[in-house]
């Protein structure tokens, strides 16, 4: 079972190969971002629970921190994959490409385990270079902030070169254009000042710059490339709603950080701003798909008519999480979203277990699912599979990871309305009012739901590892 | 599609020249209102301090000065108000003294992660309570007596979390030092100077309520 995980058909395709690795270690960091998340949330029901060995603060850096790096594993390993296809040509860089690999890999692994078992620093610069900065989703310590910089030049200059060199499809000149933005804004995030409604400011132009708009972009990018391989779409109809999505993302998305800086020091006109760019936010999030599924179920009721034989659906668990991701990205990120997007309500909500529920519906629904579809393309070409099909535990995985993810966010959003209501609007914010919420027994049974949510999830992610372990075992099936 | 050349609205160029014509502008205005946003959350001087010059994010001086958090009928929310001068840790603190304090407390702040279970402006993670006005906290007016003024109590609380733990759920012990401590506090009340355009909303409210002894603790 262990030796498929090597197994490749690409041909000498080392673009792909490449690709590949980056996916495997997308998938490790995945499960360490769930064993963490769930020790965190045991600890709000068992509050003595790893106390002082390790605590909630450094469950919860290395959960957020192994999301945000599976996911940049997951999207660098997904372009690597499909440039080929797009281009038509093998990456100009592979060598490079392999160099910068092991050495991100080094890196992230040793600043895990400087998570771990340093935990936390004096207050000084030394803590901010080699421990962690602590500001959250952008901890990484400065010597590996300028270690991913430069690894994520090579790879840029990867992408741009071999875009240079080879057919330039739409779907590669939004990758190019998207990449550059998103490397770029990475930068905003590499200083320290004792202002900490500057620190706050740029850092939402790293978070929000990249969560709300260019790694959207980017995932309508994948979500492109998928439908074809997948769907065998029209290029010109996906490509042109490409655009159209980059028009509305860009245009909602960029305004739209000004949701963020309604309560960090910033001036009251980001009330109105952020408030009505943010409220556009959800639109492009569904169209899409809608259009793509529209698109294709009507050339197949075309083919039919005609006597011919309609398109065939070439990867069933990749297509299942792509649907996922239409409706998780469209409710996570968009209806959780818009719920305490305006800063009337925003006020009671900012800070508090509602925008946690928002967060892990919006960056499963939007992300998670498009990167494992992305999975299962590279595992179909890796093992040469020209119809893959779904199975149990395919099956099991997609239905318990949604349920899991689905179940934390109404458990979170509930613990959030309770929160809300006595903390914030009942009594007003204090710590005194703070506790009294956390106590109500509603609350806690809120927080128990979601660790026995977070058991599920976890459940069905052992059944997605496992589905993609065995997939050389389906070669045998019928077609 | 191009082929057809059916109307404009099924041409991939309109579409991708609208996307880049939108993106560039919406680019340009977040640049420009980027400048403006950077010039008010600029911190003030210690000269406005004296000349009574509201700005949103006061200079590190302002630890030396009694700080409020009040309803304002103008703006229809709280804002912070800074009155007369006070002494803190037992002293004033000149320009230079203030900017180092408040630099080590920003440092410690990362260095301890505090943002991974508190808020900070409502950011962070939502474990424990947040900061952003936890210098009016009155919880440490209860305390203050004890420890002859509230900085002192603040501080010896962050020096050791766990022993004067006041909830099932801890603080833990972060080898904070002393002049970390103190470092923290001034961060603490510097941030409860800056102007949240009324976030968290009811704070005031919350801390008369206290101060009539209906705690709602359970």
């Amino acid at each position: 079972m262990l030796t498929s995980i090597k197994t490749n058909n690409f041909d000498g395709c080392k673009s792909k190969e490449l690709g590949m690795m980056y996916f495997r270690v997308a998938i490790v960091l995945f499960g360490a971002q769930l064993i963490m998340g769930l020790i965190a949330a045991i600890q709000f029901v068992v509050p003595g629970f790893l106390f002082e060995i390790l605590d909630f603060s450094v469950a919860r850096m290395v959960h957020i921190n192994a999301l945000v790096i599976w996911m940049l594993y997951a999207m660098i390993g997904s372009v690597y994959y499909l440039m080929p296809d797009e281009t038509g040509i093998e990456t100009v860089g592979i060598g490079i490409g392999k160099l910068a690999f092991w050495v991100l890999t080094l890196a992230v692994s040793i600043v895990v385990l400087v998570y771990i078992f340093v935990q936390v620093g004096a207050g000084t610069e030394f803590s901010i270079w080699f421990i962690h900065e602590g500001r959250e989703y952008l901890e990484a310590p400065r010597w590996a902030d300028i270690g991913i910089t430069i690894v994520v030049l090579t790879f840029y200059a990867n992408v741009f070169l071999t875009f240079m060199k080879g057919k330039r499809t739409g779907i590669m000149m939004v990758l190019v254009a998207d990449l550059m933005a998103l490397s770029g804004l990475y930068l905003a995030g590499m200083f320290f000042t004792d202002n900490i409604s500057m620190d706050q400011f740029w850092w939402w132009w790293v978070i929000h710059l990249w969560v709300e708009a260019t790694w959207e972009v980017f995932v309508g990018a994948l979500a492109a490339y998928a439908l074809i391989k997948i769907l065998g779409a029209k290029r010109e109809i996906v490509e042109m709603w490409l655009w159209i999505e980059v028009l509305m993302l860009f245009g909602s998305g960029i305004l739209g950080l000004g949701h963020h800086y309604f309560w960090i020091g910033t001036p009251e006109y980001w009330w109105e701003i952020g408030a009505l760019f943010s409220a556009l936010e959800p639109v492009p999030l569904v169209a899409m798909f809608v259009h793509v599924f529209y698109d294709w179920g009507k050339e197949n009721g075309i083919a039919i008519a005609k006597g011919e034989k309609p398109t065939e659906m070439k990867n069933s668990p990749a297509i299942t999480w792509i649907l996922l991701n239409a409706f998780g990205n469209f409710l996570g990120a968009g209806v959780w979203g818009f719920f305490h997007t305006l800063p009337q309500v925003n006020i009671y909500t900012h800070g508090t277990q509602f925008t946690a529920a928002h967060g892990h519906l919006a960056f499963f629904g939007a992300y998670a699912t498009i990167l494992i579809a992305m999975m299962y393309i590279g595992l179909q070409g890796a093992h040469g599979i020209e119809k893959l099909k779904s199975t149990f535990s395919s099956k099991m995985a997609a239905i318990l990871i949604s349920f899991g993810v689905m179940g934390m966010t109404i458990a979170l959003t509930t613990a959030g309305y309770e929160q809300i209501l006595v903390e914030r609007a009942e009594l007003g914010a204090t710590w005194n009012a703070y506790f009294t919420a956390q106590n109500l027994p509603w609350y806690i049974q809120a927080q128990a739901w979601r660790a026995v949510m977070g058991v599920i999830t976890l459940i069905g992610f052992v059944f997605l590892v496992w589905d993609m372990l065995n997939i050389d075992k389906r070669k045998t099936q019928k077609i | 599609m191009e082929n057809e050349n059916a109307s404009v609205w099924s041409s991939v160029r309109f579409w991708r020249r609208s996307a880049g014509w939108v993106t560039g502008v919406s680019a340009m205005l977040l640049i420009f209102l980027t400048f403006d946003s950077v010039g008010q959350i600029t911190m003030g001087t210690d000269d406005d301090l004296k000349n009574k010059i509201t700005k949103r994010v006061p200079a590190p001086t302002v630890i030396n000065y009694h700080i409020d958090y009040k309803m304002s009928q103008k703006r229809g929310h709280e804002v912070p108000v800074i009155g007369e001068k006070e002494l803190f840790f037992g002293k004033n603190w000149s320009e230079e003294e203030a900017r180092a304090l408040l630099h080590l407390g920003k440092l410690t702040s990362q260095a301890k992660n505090c943002m991974n279970c508190h808020t900070l402006l409502g950011n962070g993670a939502y474990y424990a309570p947040d900061l952003t006005k936890a210098w009016l906290d009155p919880t440490w007016e209860t305390l203050a007596e004890a420890f002859g003024g509230k900085e002192y109590a603040i501080s010896a609380f962050l020096q050791d979390p766990a022993g004067m733990a006041m909830h099932k759920r801890r603080m833990p012990n972060l080898n904070i030092t002393e002049d970390e401590a103190k470092g923290l506090v001034a961060f603490l009340k510097h941030m409860s100077s800056i102007d949240t355009n009324g976030f968290p909303r009811n704070f005031s409210k919350s801390v008369e309520q206290f101060k009539q002894g209906e705690t709602n603790a359970h």
